[in-house]
């Protein structure tokens, strides 16, 4: 079970509220994190990857155990504690312009 | 009794302002889509409660958002616009070539005749079909390959394709603009494209009268005699009577002929309206006097509208999708500014009185008479 957390706007999106948990098919990593996520609320579709290059999106982050991972391989296993659903996953918009 | 609904896209979200045919009071509703910026939203001409709304953020990129309840509920629909093969080149504003790359999508233009059909206008400039209801956009790739396209620049605000008028009398004339690429027409529903910009002088290019590389901001036409098209150019408001194969200049006695919004009178063919700004250097009224200006005779000649509008220390901007007209019998004209202001005019111009006062910065108004 990968805990996931959105952003504002894409919890707006999702109709969520709080943490969203997702089961995810194999190794988590970034990918498969965000295509489980995509094929749960399809309004998120290219919100967080651009649907063009599958490529996150310049102003969103993904952080998790206090560490930046958005410039991981989007193929790289999650870290331990996120796979076992002790930490979160986060989906974090970038502080930028006002 | 009938009533009007008018769909205003702004900087943090849309609102939907609806009246019945008198127009004196005003029901609000919004901001949906809360903190995004929504570029346009319109209705079927043929589905009163069918919408589509275009919403974004340099965050989260595109979503097309679709009502079919006359803007009580929204959905989600398709939001994938892939250019079609290898997208190639246009210059960038340094003259350099710059890949084609999908910014958002600033006009939806829905169908005359059929609620699941809808053009998309987008930045980098491209025209996308959906037949579905925005579930699946198709490029309509003969406008972006046409021959020209390599050598299109962006604007200021971006290379963006904003203006997309289907003939109401032939649907497979399709007019579209680009900013600042210039004017184009398909006369086979999307398929070929030319250039339709002989005539347009503009004097921030090498070429003043080239083929294109004009900075055309808005098209407008008469339902009723659609070889006849009204222009508000970067610099100029121009005329054409031949479906845009030529243009004249109709800016007369404007107090300056810079601006973004043109629209024409429900009724009145030749009875065209504008909202002169000062300079592409200052986005604001001339004087700092909000004024509509139209024109009974189909241009040159123009008259200020100003009853009800602020004539003093306004320095706001109309820009290019903010206007729009109902089809009640006393036609109603509305704009939207970056102030936040909606005003509306009852009378065809004559007067004119805030619908709202304090909305985020307006990108675009389009209004829904209803039945």
């Amino acid at each position: 079970m990968i805990r996931v957390v959105l952003p504002a706007h894409l919890k707006t999106l999702a109709h969520v509220s709080g943490e969203v948990q997702l089961d995810v098919v194999g190794t988590p990593t970034q990918n498969s994190v965000i295509d489980a996520l995509e094929a749960r609320f399809p309004a998120l579709l290219g919100t967080i990857r651009d649907p063009a290059t599958q490529k996150r999106r310049t102003f969103i982050r993904f952080f998790a155990c206090e560490e930046d991972l958005s410039h991981d391989s989007p193929d790289a296993p999650l870290p331990d504690d996120v796979i076992v659903g002790a930490e979160a996953f986060f989906v974090v918009g970038a502080m930028a312009g006002g | 009794m009938s009533g009007v609904r008018v769909l205003v896209g702004t900087r943090k979200g849309a609102f939907i302002l609806t009246s019945d045919g008198k127009r004196d009071d005003w029901k609000v509703e919004g901001p949906l889509f809360a903190g995004w910026e929504v570029y346009h939203v319109k209705g079927s001409p043929v589905d009163e409660n069918r919408i589509f709304a275009s919403q974004s953020t340099g965050w989260f990129g595109q979503l097309i958002q679709r009502s079919d309840d006359g803007g009580a509920t929204w959905q989600p629909v398709g939001n994938q616009f892939k250019y079609d093969g290898v997208p190639g080149t246009h210059q960038w504003y340094d003259g350099t070539p710059h890949p084609w790359e999908f910014a958002r999508v600033w006009h939806l233009e829905p169908s005359l005749s059929d609620p699941d059909d809808v053009l998309a206008g987008v930045e980098d400039a491209a025209l996308f079909r959906s037949t579905d209801g925005g579930e699946n956009w198709a490029e309509l790739s003969g406008l972006r390959t046409h021959g020209t396209g390599s050598s299109w620049q962006p604007g200021a605000g971006g290379m963006c394709l904003h203006t997309i008028i289907v003939s109401p009398k032939d649907p497979k004339r399709i007019f579209v603009a680009i900013s600042s690429a210039g004017a184009f027409r398909s006369d086979d529903a999307g398929t070929s494209w030319r250039p339709i910009n002989h005539g347009l002088h503009s004097e921030g290019i090498p070429d003043e009268d080239a083929e294109v590389g004009h900075c055309v901001h808005r098209i407008a036409l008469h339902p009723s005699r659609p070889e006849v098209l009204f222009m508000q150019k970067h610099w100029d408001v121009m005329r054409s009577d031949n479906a845009g194969d030529s243009w004249v200049e109709v800016s007369g006695n404007l107090p300056s002929d810079f601006g973004f919004a043109i629209d024409v009178h429900a009724h009145e063919p030749e009875t065209v309206y504008v909202v002169p700004i000062t300079s592409d250097s200052q986005h604001f009224p001339p004087d700092g006097k909000l004024r509509v200006y139209r024109s009974r005779v189909g241009g040159n000649e123009w008259e200020p509208l100003t009853k009800g509008l602020p004539q003093a220390n306004c320095y706001v901007d109309v820009l290019r999708d903010a206007m729009a007209v109902d089809s009640l019998d006393s036609c109603g004209v509305y704009f939207g500014t970056t102030g936040g202001q909606v005003y509306v005019s009852a009378d065809a111009g004559d007067s004119w009185k805030p619908i709202v006062r304090d909305l985020p910065s307006v990108l675009s108004v389009e209004v829904q008479t209803l039945a």
